[in-house]
């Protein structure tokens, strides 16, 4: 039996060929070596994210979240339910504290869940992967398995939003949250906690539908990182990673910047300072290529 | 009568509470006491967007503006960073509330129609709601050819960088235009949201009538 065992909530931006495909190949291959075993809820639906609002509504948005939970509850009950990308992580912990704190949503959620023959009974705890990591793990667990430490690499941690705000995790601040510079330094890279950008948002939707207000925000976020003097940046979260690496193109015609900075996932860092393949830790998934963990990731392993 | 000809009759002169019956945490509205914390801490604040900001919407509600709250794009320039949610000192659901203004306005017919990130909003969530999953590429081809089909050719071709990076890297599948990423209960999740929006309105409904 696996040390911790979870309901894993993907989300869309992980599934194959989706844009966050090589988040979840590094995340994998990170459990695996943490012994941390992820069995993904059956039919799981999207958690209708922030942006859904204009047509969303109240009800129709913690219903959808709602049948994730019941579906958890049927197959895997008495697990937590994991989500990896922030938007989901959010979306289920809003409908939860919600659905918590009125019985009115509560009974109205359940009638409409009947509707597709699901039901709740308890209401699930709603963790994120870096809490598990943290909380469940802790550091020096998560150290432990380092057999090839990121030596050298400066590395600016960019916590974003959604993981960071309204929740958060537990006793880390808003304004400056130090748990990614923590998880940077455990791998052995070198981290800047005095990242001044690390909580800017990155425009989040309105990359793909205001690209000029998203690009803005966006510019600010990597000039600092290069300001630190980072080799590359890393996030917790799907849509940070995404924006914040795919439009640096976009933003050097704009601004006649020279942006060519990777964006990782704290999975892939960790995966290569766990010994993995460039392959486990998905380094092909990167619109920008991360030459030089690439170039780690080949070395032969300190055991 | 149209719905926003019906909610302006019934809740005439007073706004404030049309608005804390009928959106979601408009009843907090009341509570803003005007410091302007949420537009100094609103990242689209800083470039020329919001035509109004938050605390100002709230004093414009109290203020009866209603045709100039409903019809201003400045709820559209929200990102969800929920910065004004966690700096709020009065601890106002900011963010839900911009969402939820946004909400009604598109709801009555009098949000901006072309408004980019209000068209993008509904487009997500007919996206995700229609096989119970997103489909990433149908919802970025969705956006480009918003305003026709030569626009359309024409934002394709400005995204074509951007799109073959993401394709090389395994991360966009031109397949997903014919097939995609799908639930299989999707009967159930189309009946269940049906079941949802009914109630919904059901509710909203008394409130009016209350």
């Amino acid at each position: 039996m696996a040390k911790h065992e979870y309901a894993f909530y993907p989300g869309c931006s992980s599934q194959k060929g989706a844009s966050a495909s090589n988040y979840l190949t590094s995340v994998e291959s990170m459990c695996k070596t943490l012994d941390v075993k992820l069995t993904e809820i059956p039919d799981w639906n999207c958690c209708g994210a922030s942006i859904g609002y204009a047509e969303a509504g109240e009800l129709p948005r913690h219903v959808l979240n709602a049948r994730n939970f019941a579906l958890s509850e049927q197959h895997l009950p008495g697990q937590e339910i994991v989500a990896t990308c922030a938007a989901c992580w959010l979306g289920a912990r809003e409908t939860r504290e919600r659905l918590t704190h009125s019985d009115t949503l509560m009974n109205d959620t359940r009638e409409a869940l009947k509707e597709a023959g699901l039901q709740i009974n308890e209401m699930p705890n709603i963790r994120h992967m870096v809490e598990v990591l943290i909380e469940d793990l802790g550091f020096d667990e998560m150290k432990k398995h380092v057999v090839r430490p990121l030596e050298g690499v400066k590395i600016a941690g960019y916590v974003g939003c959604q993981t960071n705000r309204p929740f958060g995790v537990a006793g880390e601040s808003f304004e400056n949250p130090v748990y990614l510079d923590k998880m940077v330094e455990m791998v052995g890279a070198e981290s800047i906690p005095e990242y001044e950008q690390k909580v800017t948002c990155c425009g989040g939707a309105l990359a793909f539908s205001e690209p000029e207000k998203a690009q803005a925000q966006i510019k600010d976020i990597v000039e600092s990182a290069y300001d630190h003097g980072a080799e590359m940046i890393v996030t917790p979260c799907p849509l940070c990673q995404a924006n914040v690496e795919i439009y640096q193109g976009q933003i050097n015609k704009r601004y006649g910047t020279k942006f060519d900075i990777p964006v990782m996932y704290y999975s892939q860092l960790m995966v290569v300072a766990y010994g993995g393949s460039a392959k486990d830790a998905a380094l092909n998934g990167q619109v920008i290529k991360a030459r030089r963990l690439e170039e780690i990731a080949a070395k032969p392993v300190k055991r | 009568m149209s719905a926003n000809t019906a909610m302006a009759e019934k809740y005439r002169n007073n706004f404030l509470k049309e608005i804390e019956e009928q959106v979601e945490m408009g009843d907090w509205v009341k509570m803003c006491m005007q410091c302007g914390v949420c537009s100094g801490s609103c990242p689209t604040n800083f470039q020329p967007a919001w035509e109004h900001p938050p605390q100002e919407l709230f004093m414009m509600i109290r203020a009866g503006k209603r045709e100039e709250v409903l019809t201003t794009s400045s709820m559209w320039n929200c990102t969800s960073c929920y910065n004004c949610i966690v700096r709020c000192p009065r601890k106002l659901p900011i963010t839900h509330i911009m969402h939820g203004i946004a909400e009604y306005a598109h709801r009555l017919g009098k949000a901006p129609k072309m408004q980019a990130t209000r068209f993008f909003s509904g487009l997500f969530w007919k996206n995700a709601t229609r096989t119970g999953r997103v489909n990433e590429l149908k919802l970025s081809m969705g956006l480009y050819f918003k305003d026709g089909f030569v626009q359309g050719i024409k934002n394709g071709m400005a995204m074509q960088a951007v799109a073959l990076g993401l394709v090389k890297a395994g991360r966009l599948n031109p397949l997903e235009l014919i097939g995609g990423h799908k639930c299989r209960d999707q009967k159930g999740i189309q009946a269940m949201l049906a079941k949802a929006y009914e109630i919904e309105r059901a509710r909203k409904a008394a409130k009016m009538a209350g």
